[in-house]
């Protein structure tokens, strides 16, 4: 059983069926890949885990450790455990950097929030006292979501991108998040286009349309990529099957 | 209570260590009700305080060329729940002079106190001046605050006007400060203020770009709840040749309050540019449900987004 499944979800945005009666189990502790074309549906998928507003009205269930969250409001699946790393971080006028890091901190010491930084490549010295607001680059930003990640110490990660919009020297400060995750025991989603960050996963999910296409071996779905990620006839016509 | 009793009850109720004075390169003005109950100058600023029946007259100069390295302290206040307090103040900074002040008006026990300040300021060329007012009023809400100044600043001079009320009850604000901008000059005029229960906020800021190359930025940013109410109005007129004015209004809006935002900018010279940004709302959703996924709880979320936008 996984710590996080996902089971017969479907969501129906504007008439059109983002998540097609999607099921997938996250095991406990493993990093997971979720991949797929522009508008496959991962982010929404990551949004209605989440339970963000705009993504609630589902059918199917989402469930934690056995018991259903799809009632839960977002700060309640946050305390028990669940969070997510934007793809497009939100900006906040005036907020300091490190009073983002540790507002979900377990541990609200500013030596955390320095250690996180310095995770993720920043000098604290320079970033602590900053805003978190438009005055930061976009490679910025995303490296200070991944190091709030950080100081929470989730149970269960949902990073949506974490590679995009940055540059290859960050890709090996994702890596080093993923090898504090791993060693804290963090259950990992990463939606990712990357082959690089594929490789760092132990299991992938290819979606397509809303619908999950094919799961298994990193190396299995790394075919995809360089097939152009594409398993079905092509984009918004997925197969009818799910492969097995 | 003796002249330092007061100080030491007004500087406490402003969070300022009691107990120890400020060191002597700061310059002070302390004034209780209409009663100057403490005073340190410094060469080359000037003042000149009068007692009046509802409050005092001051002019405050800072000579040609002065620099005074550190701010200028003054506090304006009025200690018992009922009074009047009546602040008609000139300031003048001569050319190339440099100065900035940190001014406190603290009503801590108001129920019924009627804050008035009338100010003209010259800002005279090349001079710099920067003036932060902040207020700290108690919780009964009882405090009328009404500011209003005249401010010319001349040509290559620099002047910004913060005023910050996010402490205690806002009362009832109707603020009007209007500038003049000659040549190559800059206005910043920045006001930050959080309402709640029957509060209600008035803000009009007034800004005419004359001179060629002159600057300005007005911004406002008010947070209110429960039953409060703000409205701003902030007008930009950009006149001068390649004169470049900002406005930005930022109202976050909770529970039955009501907030309203008037921006005017006018352009009439071809080569001047006005931009302004007006946001009124509740607050932004992925803002909140950001620090909401990383566990905090909507209330405090809201607290916290509130919070750095006045910062
Ligand atoms: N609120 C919405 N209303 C209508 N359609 C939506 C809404 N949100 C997303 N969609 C659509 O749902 C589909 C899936 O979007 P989603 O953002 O989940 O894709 P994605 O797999 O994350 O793609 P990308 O790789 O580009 O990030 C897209 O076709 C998108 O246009
Ligand atoms: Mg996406």
């Amino acid at each position: 059983m996984g710590v996080l499944e996902v089971r017969n979800l479907t969501l129906v945005l504007d008439n059109k069926k983002i998540l097609d009666n999607l099921s997938i189990d996250f095991w406990q502790g493993h990093v997971h890949a979720l991949c797929g074309p522009n508008g496959a549906g991962k982010s929404t998928l990551a949004n209605t885990i989440m339970g963000l507003s705009g993504y609630t009205d589902i059918e199917g269930d989402i469930l934690l450790d056995g018991a259903s969250i799809r009632h839960l409001s977002v700060d309640e699946r946050a305390r028990r455990g669940i969070t997510l790393a934007w793809q497009e971080p939100a900006r906040f006028e005036g907020l300091r950097v490190a009073d983002f890091l540790l507002a979900g901190a377990k541990n609200k010491r500013r030596s955390v929030a320095a250690d996180a930084l310095k995770t993720v490549g920043l000098e604290p010295d320079k970033y602590l006292n900053r805003a978190v607001d438009k005055t930061l680059s976009g490679g910025e930003r995303k490296r200070i979501e991944l190091a709030s990640i950080l100081t929470m110490q989730p149970r269960i990660v949902l990073m949506d991108e974490p590679d995009s919009g940055i540059d290859v020297e960050a890709l090996e400060q994702i890596f080093a998040c993923l090898r504090i995750f791993k060693s804290q025991g963090t259950t990992v989603i990463l939606i990712t286009h990357s082959a690089a960050v594929l490789r760092q996963a132990e299991h992938a999910f290819l979606m397509c349309n809303g619908r999950l296409i094919d799961k298994g071996s990193t190396s299995r779905i790394y075919r995809y990529f360089e097939d152009k990620c594409i398993p079905c006839a092509h984009i918004n016509e997925p197969v009818e099957e799910e492969t097995k | 209570m003796t002249n330092q009793d007061i100080v030491a009850e007004l500087l406490q109720s402003i969070g300022m260590p009691v107990g120890h004075g400020l060191p002597e390169d700061v310059a002070r003005l302390q004034v209780h009700g209409n009663k100057v109950v403490g005073t340190h100058l410094l060469p080359g600023l000037l003042a000149d305080v009068e007692e009046q029946p509802d409050g005092i007259h001051a002019v405050i100069r800072v000579k040609n060329g002065v620099k005074i390295a550190k701010p200028i302290h003054i506090c304006f206040g009025l200690l018992p729940e009922r009074g009047i307090q009546h602040i008609r103040l000139e300031i003048v900074m001569e050319e190339h002079a440099t100065a900035s002040v940190l001014a406190h008006c603290t009503f801590p026990n108001a129920v019924e106190v009627e804050h008035k300040m009338d100010a003209v300021i010259q800002i005279q060329p090349h001079a710099v001046y920067s003036y932060l007012e902040r207020h700290v009023h108690g919780d009964k809400g009882g405090v009328l605050v009404i500011p209003k100044a005249k401010i010319s600043v001349e040509e290559g001079a620099h002047f910004k006007t913060e005023f910050e009320l996010i402490k205690g009850s806002a009362g009832k604000i109707s603020f009007d400060y209007e500038a003049t901008c000659k040549e190559k000059s800059i206005l910043e005029m920045i006001a930050r203020i959080s309402g709640k229960g029957e509060d209600t906020i008035q803000i009009r800021e007034t800004g005419l770009l004359q001179g060629a190359h002159a600057r300005a930025i007005l911004k406002t940013s008010i947070a209110v709840r429960d039953h409060a109410r703000a409205d701003v109005y902030n007008a930009l007129t950009a006149a001068g040749p390649y004169s470049r004015g900002h406005v930005d209004c930022k109202e976050i809006v909770q529970g039955a309050a009501v907030a309203r935002a008037t921006p005017i900018v006018e352009v009439n010279h071809p080569t001047a540019h006005v931009t302004h940004e007006a946001a009124i709302g509740s607050v932004d959703s992925k803002q909140l449900e950001t620090l909401m996924s990383r566990g905090l709880s909507e209330e405090d979320a809201v607290e916290l987004i509130i919070r750095g936008m006045l910062s």
